[in-house]
């Protein structure tokens, strides 16, 4: 739910339980965007090797 | 004739043993598929669950496999967060153990809402004074960073791992997993004390209601808690099944000792909360709701103080003592048997909180209710056991799962050339075909 829908109130419980979902949604979908263009970046300029990490 | 997948430096059953295997497991997993299908195009009128179970068989497997997929959060937490980094030789196969819980979690839950279309319901129409909303929110954000988690596995496979930009990828994933983790653990917190929080706030069932903090009723902690304390257990207890089916040594015992003796010390901490929360409750709570302990034990033909009992001492004190204790810790039987009570004791605890729970009669003219399921919902709740087989038996296969396990089981020289001529000779996959 998004503050847009019309079921949305500017309550306590809808900031604290809809504020919770989309920072750990952010923060997912950050770490992921950020991993993904750094291999991108990384695979273009030929960074190699297979090592374990 | 698939040696190009096979991890560098060990040895896998060749392939008929291994589709023979994928072949049996398969046909559980086609009973139950058929018995979800049935739930699905049918109807719930295929369950057992009535007016007095609206939860039922499932939500107890639920809430079982989510306990035993704890072992992914809190082995995470040690390794990522508090520094633990021997783990890191077990932290692969906690993570998988961890995605197939959850996975399985998610697929229950699909199948008891009866009509999985609207599952997106509780997201976008979400009640917000609910604790099963929390509990679904965290659940499938905690699933991706579970998906987060165990994605760099698969990109490590043999041909994968050839492919630069899976190769970076999977590099970058490990070097800020520990946010990913820390953001596991945060999921996790509250979407195993909800569960718990489910139980507690059910003011109109004395069985199951506890006082707390704030909003929180202690069942919240003690959920989160036993969580954390038995999930290891579980990921211990598969990593020594495993052993055993493949007959090899995986894991070294300074790292299964290291899991276990934290293990332990937690389930003794839970389980002192736990015995100070039930005489509590039996001596204030349950008095002063007019009922008394014995209303809860007696008077039914399966549920009396022996599950106390068991749950309390036989699956609690005896795992915790076991394994806080060095010399029992190290004897193999009695570690084994310490993560075998424990995984009952977890399992035996979320049965009691929900099924118990329903048994119980609330009104003067109501009488005790047991439950028997329905083969459907036998079928449906071994179905996500097969399922995690199958993911067992295909990563363990394919993937790095146990970083140790070429130094445990060196193979012969000549073997690994054979291995070596033959993959050399193999031309490399496309990712596609890998």
């Amino acid at each position: 739910m998004f503050p847009f829908s019309f079921e949305w109130l500017w309550d306590t419980g809808h900031i604290v339980f809809h504020g919770g979902l989309w920072y750990a949604l952010n923060i997912i979908g950050i770490g992921m965007t950020y991993c993904v263009i750094k291999a991108v970046i990384d695979s273009s300029k030929g960074k190699g090797g297979h090592g374990r990490h | 004739m698939d040696t190009a997948l096979i991890p560098k430096g060990v040895r896998r059953c060749p392939m008929w043993q291994f589709l023979l295997g994928l072949g049996i497991v398969g046909a559980v997993l086609a009973w139950g598929v058929y018995a979800m299908l049935l739930c699905w195009f049918k109807g719930l009128n295929q369950t057992n669950m009535n007016n007095y179970y609206g939860f039922a068989l499932w939500i107890w497997a639920d809430l079982a496999v989510i306990a035993l997929g704890g072992g992914a959060f809190f082995s995470g937490l040690l390794k990522y967060i508090i520094g633990k980094d021997e783990l890191k030789h077990i932290i692969n196969y906690a993570v998988l153990i961890g995605f197939i819980c959850y996975s399985s979690a998610l697929l229950i839950l699909a199948i008891d809402i009866g009509q999985p279309l609207r599952g997106w319901f509780i997201f976008w129409h979400a009640n917000i004074h609910s604790m099963l909303t929390e509990v679904a929110f965290c659940l499938s954000c905690y699933f991706s960073v579970l998906t987060i988690e165990y994605i760099p596995l698969i990109l490590e496979n043999r041909q994968l791992n050839k492919v630069p930009f899976f190769h970076h990828l999977s590099h970058n994933m490990h070097e800020v997993m520990a946010v990913f983790a820390a953001t596991g653990a945060f999921l996790s917190f509250f979407h195993q004390g909800s569960l718990g929080g489910v139980a507690g706030v059910l003011f109109g069932r004395p069985f199951a209601f506890r006082e707390g903090l704030l909003i929180w009723p202690w069942t919240f902690f003690l959920f989160t808690w036993s969580a954390a304390a038995y999930g290891p257990c579980f990921t211990l207890l598969l990593t020594w099944i495993t052993e055993k089916v493949t007959r090899k040594k995986l894991v070294k015992d300074n790292v299964v000792e290291l899991l276990a003796k934290i293990s332990g010390w937690m389930i003794l901490t839970y389980t002192v909360a736990k015995i100070c929360d039930t005489t509590r409750w039996a001596n204030i709570t349950v008095p002063g709701m007019g009922q008394t302990l014995a209303d809860f034990y007696t008077g039914n033909a399966f549920y009396g103080y022996w599950i106390l009992f068991v749950e309390i001492v036989l699956c609690g004190v005896v795992p915790a003592i076991i394994l806080i204790s060095a010399p029992l810790r190290k004897n193999p039987a009695w570690r084994i048997t310490a993560f075998f009570l424990g995984v009952i004791g977890v399992s035996l605890n979320r049965w009691v909180m929900i099924l118990q729970v329903m048994a119980v009669p609330v009104m003067p003219f109501d009488s005790w209710a047991l439950y028997y399921p329905s083969w459907q919902e036998v079928a449906t709740t071994i179905l996500p056991v097969a399922y995690g087989v199958i993911l067992i038996m295909i990563s363990y296969r394919y993937l790095p799962i146990f970083p140790q396990e070429a130094e445990l089981n060196p193979i012969e020289e000549a073997a690994t050339a054979a291995v070596e001529i033959q993959t050399d000779t193999t031309p490399d996959l496309e990712p596609a075909q890998a």
